[in-house]
């Protein structure tokens, strides 16, 4: 499970989609493993415009890791700056959650993370 | 998930099963037989029993005669310019994800034991959700492929949630390859054609090598997958009913596919 993955996940029960609080899910208790993986740049700063930037600085900071600039690079600043670029590579496609769960803010339901895979299959009261 | 199979019986060893959705089709529940009435009364269950179990219990075997991609999905998938963002929604093992590494896949399947050979492929990520029950923001998405994988729902009211669920996660531009095994198949082995049953049980036959086999143990094991097989226009017909546009459809190799996008009636969180 990427850090990236988290950007574009909410809770899969119907009821919480059109609430704001189940983006994004809270990561609870997870192990993290680091992942080599090449660097693409051009995917990365096509994919940016995509991040929620706020929600990607909270998954951050509740991982342990320092907290994002308040807004997210330029294009520019990527190309410009090779550390700022390695260092987001690093954070939203080699970093993985290994083991934990990640929490809907809206109706509390956990989602486990084993083996660096997360499910999200619902028990039947809540599907 | 996939359709064609080197290990599918020839015509007449395929069973015919009752439709499980009869009842909720045509309206008129005092035709369905106990079977009809139980698996539609929890199709879920049904699914459950005759799809995701066989699954898990064929999943290495599955997974090691699955590697060619139809040309159908790889045009699609190569065409996403680099940096987009898509699902892979019942990816199986993962076959479509090496095909273009210049775009960010999230792939799903129901079955624990496909996705780690899913998770394998980078610069990718696999996590496991049911097609029914996306954990993915709404309008979000620029393409999504759902490669035999509605085929196996089976109530007719599933598979058109199913495609509204796919149209539900793409953005206003997005679009959406479906692909489902055809009822019209006459020149392959199992010989399905226009006009016959539609709802179907599909054998797996898993052969174990002998030097692998316990004292007494049969050298092989049967499976039964169920499938719906889409007839001529039923595709299209799902799209509609989600109001999604059909933007191309055509047939390939024994299986029926359309790319579709959300219409201009489309509604999120509608019930089907
Ligand atoms: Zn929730």
């Amino acid at each position: 499970m990427k850090v990236l993955t988290l950007n574009f996940l909410t809770c899969a029960v119907k009821a919480c989609k059109t609430t704001s609080a189940s983006f994004p899910l809270v990561p609870k208790e997870c192990e993290l493993v680091s992942d080599t993986i090449a660097p693409n740049p051009t995917l990365l700063t096509n994919l940016l415009p995509r991040v929620d930037w706020p929600a990607l600085g909270s998954i951050a900071v509740a991982l342990g890791f320092p907290s994002l600039s308040p807004l997210p690079p330029t294009p520019a600043d990527l190309e410009n700056d090779t550390k700022m670029m390695a260092d987001l590579h690093t954070l939203l496609l080699e970093t993985q959650i290994s083991e934990g769960s990640l929490v809907c803010a809206n109706c509390g339901h956990e989602y486990k993370v084993k083996e660096g895979i997360a499910n999200f299959l619902l028990p039947n009261h809540l599907v | 998930m996939e359709a064609t199979s080197p290990n599918t019986a020839p015509p007449g060893s395929t069973n015919t099963i009752q439709p499980p959705s009869i009842s909720q089709q045509d309206g008129n529940p005092s035709n369905s037989s106990t079977i009809q009435q139980e698996s539609s009364s929890n199709p879920a269950q049904y699914e459950e029993q005759h799809v995701h179990t066989v699954y898990n219990e064929i999943a290495p075997h599955f997974s090691s005669t699955r590697y060619k991609p139809w040309p159908i999905v790889k045009t699609f998938l190569q065409s996403q310019p680099p940096g987009s963002l898509g699902l892979d929604i019942g990816c199986g093992n993962g076959k479509y994800l090496p095909i273009n590494p210049s775009v960010f896949i999230i792939a799903s399947d129901r079955s624990s034991g496909l996705i780690k050979f899913a998770s394998q492929h980078q610069p990718h990520s696999a996590i496991i959700a049911d097609t029914l029950a996306l954990p993915h923001p709404r309008g979000k998405f620029d393409f999504a492929i759902c490669i035999a994988v509605v085929h196996h729902l089976s109530t007719a009211k599933r598979r058109r949630q199913a495609v509204h669920a796919i149209l539900e996660t793409l953005s206003g531009k997005g679009k959406a390859l479906i692909y489902a095994w055809a009822l019209e198949q006459r020149d392959s082995r199992r010989g399905w054609d226009e006009g016959s049953e539609q709802d179907v049980m599909v054998p797996w036959v898993m052969k174990k090598a002998k030097r692998d086999l316990a004292e007494g143990e049969k050298n092989e094991t049967t499976f039964q997958r169920y499938y719906h097989l889409y007839r001529k226009g039923e595709m299209e017909e799902n799209v509609e009913a989600a109001r999604g546009v059909v933007v191309e459809a055509g047939y390939e190799k024994d299986n029926w596919w359309v790319i579709c996008s959300r219409g201009k009636g489309f509604e999120e969180g509608k019930e089907l």
